[in-house]
């Protein structure tokens, strides 16, 4: 077997794209939990835009909701920090400043969700430029607000610490890195798993999931059967808010303890991507979102555990710059490929007109 | 006589109220909550007492830097052309139904053509390095944005998506570029060499450089393409309907691909004005929001190559305004893209707005923005 791979990486340009997989295949299950972090605002984001899709709004403002959530949840800590009481509980290492943050992130993204659920589905704003403005909006207002903030010197009310599992368990033969994977994790990331499932379940098994893809596929004969289409649309371009606070949240309290202008760096639309190439499921989402991630960790896994030979020379001799722009060239190349073949709702981004009554 | 003109002068002003109404309602409501967002953040603010004049403070700082001077118009004017390049670029791709949210990418990639360029032929005589700069410039930005068009055309990814992951790779190769193949040898940090013979010269003032005349000279180019060619009547047609332009025998994905490219020489033109005209070099630092302000500037003009140099012209004047404004008001520049944003929310609320507050013969409608999600998540062209 040893010599047959010896054998195998001998063979010129085959040999080196060999080497490259066998590298990869020892090294991403040991990066597992990095690979998960990275992913995490990427998936929450394609949720977000499953479930808004999933009934005909079309939202490119994720961004946008991220960038707020991610905000507010730093600035509010920032605030309570100093009053609260600062003892953390024993699970994560909450505090009550901490959680309060936490809630009022998630709201604030649920708020900017209610602006662009009135402007596409009660305005019946194109729901491309009303996201677009929320994108604007968002970057403008908390990089201006940083800036009027950040002259105090603020001090941060900390972070959710990650759970550490016992030794034992995650150095287990074959499973232990899909342990450590999912449960060396903070709160946020922790419970990204349970979202993706139950979404997909409650999306395709439940009567909400069959009602929203009714909306989403043919509003006029949801509406027939007695569906209030508006209610429902509105219903989950809010949960996607959740959803995208989440994200956003799970940057400045979970992944740093800290805030920057842009800092979502454009994950919301990465996470766009990943919800065609996961066609507007849950579960594919995820995968995609892990797709998208393991690209944006190997420039920092080869930098950080280079593989030996003249692969190790050529990946480490590739500038920086090319590392970082990989996410953003996988998803161009991975969207480009899926595109046509993944085939959104039927109604996605139209907006509904409740014919008068006759 | 008189009975026989009033008519005519009557239609002609309730024409221009139709469409400058509610533009001009936004701007107003926009600065409206400037100010109320200049009174909150007064409360973030470490060791400052409340103080209820500060937006009126802000506000005529921003007036007088923007045109209460010769210098500060010349300055506003500067500001104003890479707005307007890069809006007409935006405002281009709307009208065939695209919405060019890459023209940030198509910036920094024609900026970084010119300066590629313009260091190589900075000994050559001024015409031929200027004109050779300037149009590797636009060459670069078209190469950049004929991408998006492409995969559009060929596999029917929305550009919302691609042009956004372009122009975060643009900063990439602008940082590789910078810090590595052109990067001035020796020096601590990366920059470029002077681009010497290439400078755009100056026209007015100390600042005011060709630049300006370029501007003008591409809305003309835009508007005779928009409303004067054949080509034009299909990208407009495109625009409207794709499937009714097919039936009628032109080619959707080759306009599709042709605007793409257009939109991106324009927006790299913008770039090209800024590195030949203003910095003259260029570093790791390079790089304003243009693309995205750009944006702003082709909805408040109802995508209208004229609008353009009137919304450009505002925004160009905030802009160059906003530095006083932080130095007499304390306000940072962002409060800029604050307003901006306002703006755009109430042009999309139009037809709200003019609803509640019974504005008769105002026209609500954003204009030549209908197709744009209609595309999305499907084959350009069924």
């Amino acid at each position: 077997m040893d010599q047959l791979i010896t054998g195998l990486y001998g063979i010129p340009v085959v040999g080196f794209v060999l080497q490259f997989a066998g590298y990869l295949v020892a090294v991403l299950p040991q990066n597992a939990s990095i690979i998960l972090q990275s992913a995490v605002p990427i998936a929450l984001a394609a949720l977000c835009g499953v479930m808004c899709e999933r009934s005909g709004v079309v939202n490119i403002g994720i961004e946008g909701m991220m960038l707020t959530a991610a905000f507010v949840g730093w600035i509010v800590g920032v605030v309570l920090a100093p009053i609260l009481p600062a003892d953390p509980s024993p699970i994560f290492g909450l505090t009550p400043a901490l959680i309060i943050a936490f809630v009022f992130a998630v709201l604030s993204a649920v708020a900017v969700a209610l602006l662009h659920a009135w402007l596409s589905i009660s305005v019946r704003a194109d729901q491309i430029i009303s996201g677009t403005i929320i994108n604007i909006l968002a970057a403008g207002l908390t990089a201006y607000l940083y800036t009027i903030v950040s002259q105090g010197s603020p001090e941060s009310a900390g972070y959710f610490p990650p759970f550490v599992p016992p030794s034992a368990i995650t150095s287990l033969p074959v499973i232990g890195w899909i342990i450590a994977m999912f449960f060396n994790q903070g709160p946020i990331a922790m419970s990204l798993i349970v979202i993706v499932v139950g979404f997909q379940i409650w999306l395709f098994r439940s009567r909400w999931g069959l009602r929203s893809r009714a909306v989403g596929e043919h509003p006029k004969a949801a509406e027939t059967v007695g569906i209030d289409v508006i209610r429902l649309r509105y219903m989950n371009v809010l949960y996607g808010g959740v959803l995208a606070g989440l994200a956003g949240a799970y940057l400045t309290m979970e992944a740093s303890n800290s805030f920057q202008a842009g800092m979502t760096g454009g994950r919301g639309f990465i996470g766009l991507a990943a919800m065609i190439v996961g066609r507007w499921t849950p579960l594919g989402a995820f995968g995609a979102a892990l797709l998208f991630s393991s690209s944006q960790s190997l420039g920092q896994i080869i930098k950080f555990a280079p593989p030996s030979g003249d692969v190790g020379t050529t990946l480490l001799s590739i500038p920086g710059q090319f590392y970082d722009a990989l996410p953003y060239l996988v998803t161009i190349i991975v969207l480009a490929g899926f595109v046509g073949r993944s085939i959104p709702p039927a109604a996605d981004g139209q907006p509904y007109e409740r014919e008068a009554a006759t | 006589m008189t009975s026989s003109t009033a008519p005519a002068e009557r239609s002609v002003r309730s024409r221009i109220w139709r469409t400058a109404g509610l533009p001009i309602l936004s701007i107003l409501l926009g600065l409206l909550v400037g100010a109320v967002v200049i009174l909150g953040s007064e409360l973030l603010l470490p060791d400052h007492t409340f103080d209820w004049t500060l937006p009126i403070t802000a506000y005529r700082a921003l007036i007088q830097g923007s045109i209460g001077s010769v210098n500060s118009i010349i300055n506003t004017l500067v500001e104003t052309v890479p707005l307007v390049l890069a809006g007409l670029s935006v405002a281009l791709g709307f009208k065939a139904g695209l919405f060019n949210i890459g023209a940030q990418g198509q910036f920094l990639i024609g900026a970084l053509g010119a300066v590629t360029v313009g260091v190589a032929m900075a000994g050559q005589p001024p015409i031929l390095a200027i004109s050779v700069a300037t149009l590797a410039g636009f060459l670069a930005g078209a190469a950049w944005g004929f991408i998006p068009g492409i995969l559009k055309a060929v596999s029917g990814a929305h550009e919302v998506v691609t042009t956004i992951m372009l122009n975060y790779i643009a900063i990439s190769v602008l940082a590789w570029a910078v810090s590595g193949p052109l990067k001035v040898p020796g020096s601590p940090s990366p920059i470029t060499h002077d681009v010497g013979n290439a400078a755009l010269p100056i026209l007015v003032g100390s600042t005011g450089h060709l630049g300006i005349l370029i501007a003008l000279g591409m809305v003309a180019a835009v508007s005779w393409l928009l409303f004067r060619t054949t080509l034009g009547f299909e990208i407009r047609t495109v625009g409207a309907n794709p499937d009714a332009a097919r039936y009628a025998g032109m080619r959707p994905k080759r306009l599709i691909v042709l605007t793409m490219s257009a939109c991106g020489a324009l927006a790299g033109l913008a770039g090209a004005c800024i590195v030949l005209g203003v910095t003259h070099s260029m570093t790791s630092a390079f790089g304003t929001t243009v693309g995205f302000d750009a944006i702003a500037v082709a909805l408040l003009a109802r995508s209208n190559p004229v609008g353009v140099i009137f919304s450009g012209l505002l925004f160009g004047a905030m802009r160059a305004g906003s530095g006083l404004m932080q130095i007499e008001a304390g306000i940072p520049p962002e409060l800029i893209d604050v307003v901006q944003a306002m703006i755009l929310l109430f042009l999309v609320i139009g037809p709200v707005l003019t609803r509640v507050l019974r504005l008769r013969g105002v026209s609500g409608n954003l204009g030549a923005t209908e197709t744009i999600t209609r595309t999305y998540g499907k084959e350009a062209v069924s």
